[in-house]
């Protein structure tokens, strides 16, 4: 899998299907584990799908090979979205995913190293960005002309790291670094806004150095696009991308609904979160 | 006794010296600080290293982070700061993104302890070997000298996975000759002096002030036996557990809570062992300003104060 510079249509539409076989192997995964973050993996699909199946150079059958692309799950809790599409690509046995956060399986709550195809043990918020920073770093000091990608949540820009993180990316002029903030608005205790305002990230993150570009986080073209220029640009300053997204997004009853942010779907609510997302898939 | 004191000599010294050999040993060692490189030494590496040098300014949690993110691809990472901001402040990154996923990475901290002096109570960890020793993956060393902290750098560069060490910010007297009679053998504690009267074990930099208290004791009849114990974690248990002596006595320049005196405890309940324990240490206090020497007479650690605990204990 590599970089593709035009985007056909056909591509794009397949993309979309794929989402929506992730979405449907989430909220089912989620179900049965009856525990998780449905709302967070369901706002981060489409920036994932797009990472792995259109994006980046990685490969399943070798996920340790030297010069692949390295994405990093800051927000740990949308792990199911990673693992579905983990699992999609073969990391590892699809089977696992639906035995998600149970005594001795190997999907853990969170992201860990354990787990085939897992860059970063991450969940405790703000680390997975100084770690992704580090890989970076890393990366440059080995001369490799890869791309670290992270995705973080809006809520966890609350943490200090991340501002730490942020200024070090500047420091290190870790061009190899791709940011994406999955803007969804919600956090656990009610929107970011009240809980504690974020303000302008795209205006934090330019003063903190950053190129920064703002997209619609369900828009494969966009992501996409984006992603190409971003990578381009060899300036020496590292980027991200805010990604305008909606929590719970592909299911009716969860989009834009907070309670959704850690809890999982009812039986009655996944039969009828399957039932709208089995069409054709 | 097998063991002179020799003259006052840094252990931030020997980290640095030693960082400097093994970057030209390793191409893929790299230090992190932050902030505090003229103090922890790895000014010494950056001079000579300045390309595998990286000062993350003031921001011990995301310098965790990033020696995460460096060690997964494949470099051997050594981050440096004081003690209380490498476990204090960033202590669940410790956890969280170094331990748990076992990345090869050296956190080595200078300053640890009341030594520290006259920056006082916020700058002086008394419980970082507590904190470290809980963490699954962690072990914990507390070197004894200059020479033995070369041998433990040195094993640090050769062993993979996380590790903390700690050290004094000021010189302490060598109780080794070289770095060869030195050599570190990790989870080992070492025996300095047998005795048939009470053991004591110390660890780092409170070797020297047993080593006094020995010779006073010695004078007073009292035979000890003097137990080096670097290794906090996984400690020595075969030694505690061997030791012949009713009375074990454990020195720290850290709180009794959580470090060497109460690794010893456990092992004493574990294997049920019909021995007292004396720990000697911070008790549960926090610090005052004050030159090293005033502030380890003051809370009775200085070489004379444990000869005289050690004598209060056997002969009430």
């Amino acid at each position: 899998m590599s970089t593709t510079p035009s985007i056909k249509n056909t591509d794009l539409e397949e993309l979309e299907r794929i989402a929506k076989r992730i979405r449907y192997n989430i909220v089912k995964m989620i179900g049965l584990a009856k525990s998780g973050h449905p709302g967070g993996s369901l706002s981060a699909t489409d920036i994932i799908v797009a990472l792995y199946f259109k994006i980046m150079n990685h490969d399943p059958k070798n996920p340790d090979k030297k010069d692949r692309d390295i994405f990093v799950l800051s927000k740990g809790h949308a792990c199911p979205a990673l693992y579905a599409v983990l699992a999609e690509l073969g990391y590892f046995d699809k089977e696992e995913l639906w035995k998600l956060r149970k005594v001795g399986a190997l999907l853990q709550g969170h992201p860990s190293i354990s787990i085939p195809g897992v860059e970063a043990s991450t969940g405790s918020l703000g680390q997975g960005f100084s770690v992704a920073v580090g890989m970076a770093l890393g990366c440059k000091l080995d001369k490799l002309n890869n791309t670290v990608y992270v995705l973080l949540g809006d809520g966890e820009c609350q943490e200090g790291q991340v501002w730490e993180a942020a200024m070090a990316a500047h420091h290190y002029k870790l061009d190899n670094l791709i940011g994406f903030i999955d803007r969804n608005k919600l956090q656990i205790d009610g929107c970011t806004e009240d809980v504690m305002s974020l303000g302008d990230l795209k205006e934090k993150f330019k003063a903190f150095g950053w190129d920064v570009f703002e997209i619609d986080g369900h828009n494969f073209q966009e992501i996409i696009e984006t992603v190409n220029t971003a990578k381009s640009l060899k300036n020496g300053k590292p980027k991200m991308i805010i990604a305008n997204t909606v929590k719970g997004k592909g299911i009716s009853f969860m989009e834009d609904k907070v309670e959704f942010h850690g809890k999982a779907p009812s039986e009655e609510e996944l039969e009828r979160a399957l039932k709208e997302l089995s069409e054709d898939i | 006794m097998k063991y002179k004191l020799g003259e006052k000599k840094g252990m931030r010294v020997a980290y640095g010296e030693t960082l400097v050999k093994l970057g030209k040993e390793f191409p893929n060692l790299v230090v992190l600080d932050a902030d505090l490189s003229g103090s922890t030494k790895t000014s010494m590496f950056a001079k000579v290293f300045p390309d595998r040098f990286f000062n993350v300014g003031v921001a011990e949690q995301n310098m965790m982070g990033m020696a995460a993110g460096l060690a997964r691809m494949g470099k051997l990472v050594f981050a440096s700061t004081f003690a209380m901001f490498a476990t204090g402040r960033a202590w669940e990154q410790i956890r969280n993104s170094i331990a748990y996923p076992n990345l090869n990475v050296k956190i080595v901290a200078t300053h640890s302890g009341i030594t520290v002096g006259e920056d006082g109570a916020t700058h002086q960890m008394t419980e970082d070997m507590a904190i470290m020793r809980c963490i699954p993956n962690m072990r914990v060393i507390s070197p004894t000298d200059y020479y033995e902290t070369k041998s433990v750098i040195e094993w640090c560069a050769r062993n993979e996975g996380p590790v903390y060490v700690r050290m004094p910010r000021r010189d302490t007297e060598t109780v080794f000759a070289s770095e060869e009679d030195a050599k570190f053998q990790f989870g080992k504690g070492r025996i300095l002096e047998e005795g048939s009267d009470v053991t004591i074990v110390a660890t780092g930099e409170m070797v020297p002030e047993a080593i006094k208290a020995l010779e006073l004791l010695k004078q007073e009849g009292i035979d000890a036996q003097l137990i080096s114990m670097a290794t906090i974690k996984p400690i020595d248990e075969d030694m505690i557990v061997n030791s012949t002596n009713d009375l074990i006595v454990s020195v720290e320049d850290h709180n009794i809570i959580g470090g060497l005196g109460s690794a010893i405890g456990e092992i004493i309940a574990d294997h049920g062992l019909n021995k007292r324990l004396l720990r000697l240490g911070i008790r549960d206090v926090f610090g005052i300003s004050g030159s090293a020497t005033d502030l380890l007479r003051y809370y009775r650690l200085d070489g004379e104060s444990i000869y005289r605990r050690v004598v209060e204990e056997l002969r009430g």
